[in-house]
């Protein structure tokens, strides 16, 4: 039974193995590509539906006692994110056929060696392990960037690169300073020491800045806008999946466990967080491409999460955990929508013809829903995710804050209607092969996803059950620390 | 040595044309693994498997070590196979300045040694080039 937590890691791994050694078949590896991600969701699901009862599944590899072994653990949290992301690669993979991206050569094992870096970051338990894991997300991340970009991917490559590259140099560093205070690395025997010792505090902040640069918030959110538009739509849906979200968990998973939510740096997570959202929604009214403006967005909505962080409530903590798993679908969605987009009209940038309302009115439904959730309407699940995160800070008297989210949402919404009155409505341009080329695979997904935010919107129990049963481990790490250290 | 490393590795970042950029990062991977093995030390726990001498060193850093090694010399392979496709031929003579776009269109090389997914015992590093 434990065992499972090794299929997200180790499954995609050897299948993208088996892959590089069969080239030029692309049918066999989106077959292959696809079973193994279902296979993925399946383990996701079922490690989640033993969470949510407050179980954790516990795997020492090799049967190796105590911190000498490699471990992994799925508590809700991390089952909860395991699932959603392989959602979400299923959701890119099918678009990927329709987009055509899937047919350059090696882009199927590489996503594969992504999501196995990623499922295994979720998982892991262990500060060193989390950076050759988020080592072995980046480093195929490298290649799709360059692999299915357009014009000027050759210096976004090499900014891409060479941030990502002093990020990783410096969470090593912080790995090797919390070695040299402590004498460990894993997140169960670090609990609660950096509330205790200085040098320890300053070490892991070493780490927690190493992930901040990950996961672009501000001050470091520079790299993310630069990059990530020259990559195709299907490659940034994937990354804004995957690569950003792991470095959020891993700032969640730390701050709770090993500074145990020490109230004096609340400050300065919830300026980080204030910050974040108001450039990111801000960066996103000056741009004039889909991918642009979604990617500013991301900066901005990362930001919410870390605000739930930053408050360190149960009710805030549970909002954080549902808006962040809901927000990874929308944001897939809006993103399939893009590549749609951009497979039918050749670009993604807003001016030329839109009407694409009526020619592909499916996709239209997808965006909007997509959209309204993105900028917090009801029903969709992203009103309930920002409604649940004020709520929390009107508890806690954070009126700055509260004020500062309703603004950024507001904005979110002008952009959302920017890219709807520019590619949806309007007449549509005479030729008629726009709607032809957007078929059903690069429909189908975005408007999956966008269902699911719909669904969580509307019946939100079963999923505020499982955010709740995250917080309140997250609030109280204890059972996740016995689980980890087995003491 | 970590200082001495660090310093050139930073001021080797800030230079100009992408080959110095890349020895910056071979330095600067030289001096995180410098300060992982500083960090070694038997005195907080005993050794893993048996009994041994006061003398050995402890293995954990050095594991860890071997891992970013892997790692680091993956990526710098990447970035040299980036950095010979902008330049449009051997990485040796070119030298190219960052922000300008060498790329050749219809390019569409993936570079080389993309896949090193390295340490945790996955199908190891495929090293594919071209």
């Amino acid at each position: 039974m434990t065992g499972l937590l090794l299929l997200p890691v180790v499954g995609p791994l050897l299948v993208a193995g088996v892959l590089l050694a069969l080239p030029n078949r692309t049918g066999l590896h989106r077959v292959a590509a696809i079973a193994t991600m279902t296979g993925v969701l399946a383990a996701g699901l079922v490690l989640l539906v033993r969470a949510s009862g407050g179980a954790l599944t516990v795997l020492r590899v090799g049967g190796w006692p105590g911190p000498i072994a490699i471990s992994l653990a799925a508590d809700a949290l991390s089952a909860l994110l395991v699932t959603v992301t392989a959602l979400v690669v299923l959701g890119c993979l099918v678009s990927a056929v329709g987009s055509g991206d899937d047919r350059r050569p090696y882009f199927l094992p590489l996503v594969l060696v992504l999501a196995a870096g990623a499922g295994g970051a979720f998982l892991t338990t262990d500060l060193f392990n989390l950076f050759v894991l988020i080592e072995v997300m980046l480093v195929p991340s490298y290649v799709l960037l360059s692999l299915a970009g357009g014009a000027g991917r050759g210096g976004a490559g090499r900014v891409y690169v060479a941030t990502n590259l002093l990020g990783s140099t410096l969470l090593l560093t912080g790995v090797a300073l919390v070695y040299g205070t402590t004498g460990v690395v894993g997140l169960g025997d670090l609990a609660g020491v950096a509330g205790d010792q200085p040098t320890v505090a300053v070490a892991c902040g070493v780490v927690l800045l190493a992930l901040g640069v990950k996961s672009a918030l501000v001050p470091w959110h520079d790299w993310l806008p630069r990059t990530y538009p020259v990559a195709s739509p299907v490659v940034v849906a994937l990354f804004s999946g995957l690569l950003t979200k792991v470095g959020l968990y891993a700032v969640i998973r730390i701050y709770a466990v090993v500074y145990g939510g020490d109230p004096g740096y609340r400050w300065l997570l919830g300026a980080v967080a204030l910050v974040s959202m108001v450039v990111g929604v801000l960066g996103a009214v000056g741009e004039n491409a889909m991918r642009r403006i979604l990617t500013f967005h991301m900066v901005s909505q990362l930001g919410y999460v870390l605000l739930g962080l930053a408050l360190f409530t149960a009710a805030a903590l549970a909002a954080a955990v549902y808006y962040l798993a809901q927000y990874i679908l929308v944001k897939a969605a809006l993103f399939l929508c893009a590549a749609a987009v951009r497979a039918g009209r050749g670009t993604d940038r807003l001016d030329g013809s839109g009407g694409l309302a009526g020619q592909r009115p499916a996709l239209a439904l997808a965006f909007a829903g997509a959209g309204l959730s993105l900028a917090g309407l009801p029903p969709f699940s992203g009103f309930l995710a920002k409604f649940l995160l004020l709520r929390a800070a009107v508890e806690t008297g954070a009126w700055l804050a509260v004020t500062v989210a309703v603004l950024v949402s507001l904005v979110t919404l002008l952009s959302m209607v920017k890219i709807w009155s520019a590619l949806f409505t309007g007449e549509p341009p005479a030729s008629s092969s726009v709607a032809q080329r957007i078929g059903p695979t690069l429909v189908g997904p975005p408007l999956a996803l966008a269902g699911l935010s719909l669904a969580a919107g509307l019946a939100a129990a079963p999923l505020l059950v499982l955010a709740d049963t995250a917080a309140a481990g997250l609030r109280d790490p204890t059972a996740y620390v016995r689980a980890v250290t087995g003491r | 040595m970590v200082g001495v490393l660090v310093a050139a590795g930073v001021f080797l970042l800030l230079r100009p044309g992408l080959l110095r950029v890349v020895l910056g990062f071979v330095l600067l991977g030289h001096a995180v693994n410098v300060v992982l093995l500083a960090a070694g030390g038997l005195g907080r726990r005993t050794a893993a498997l048996e009994e041994v001498g006061s003398d050995t060193a402890d293995p954990l850093p050095q594991a860890f070590v071997l891992t970013a090694i892997v790692i680091t010399f993956g990526i710098t392979i990447h970035l040299l196979g980036l950095l010979r496709r902008d330049a449009g031929g051997p990485a040796s003579g070119a030298d190219p300045t960052d922000g300008d776009d060498h790329t050749r269109s219809g390019d569409d090389d993936t570079g080389s040694g993309g896949d090193g997914t390295g340490g945790a015992g996955g199908p190891g590093t495929t090293g594919r080039r071209r």
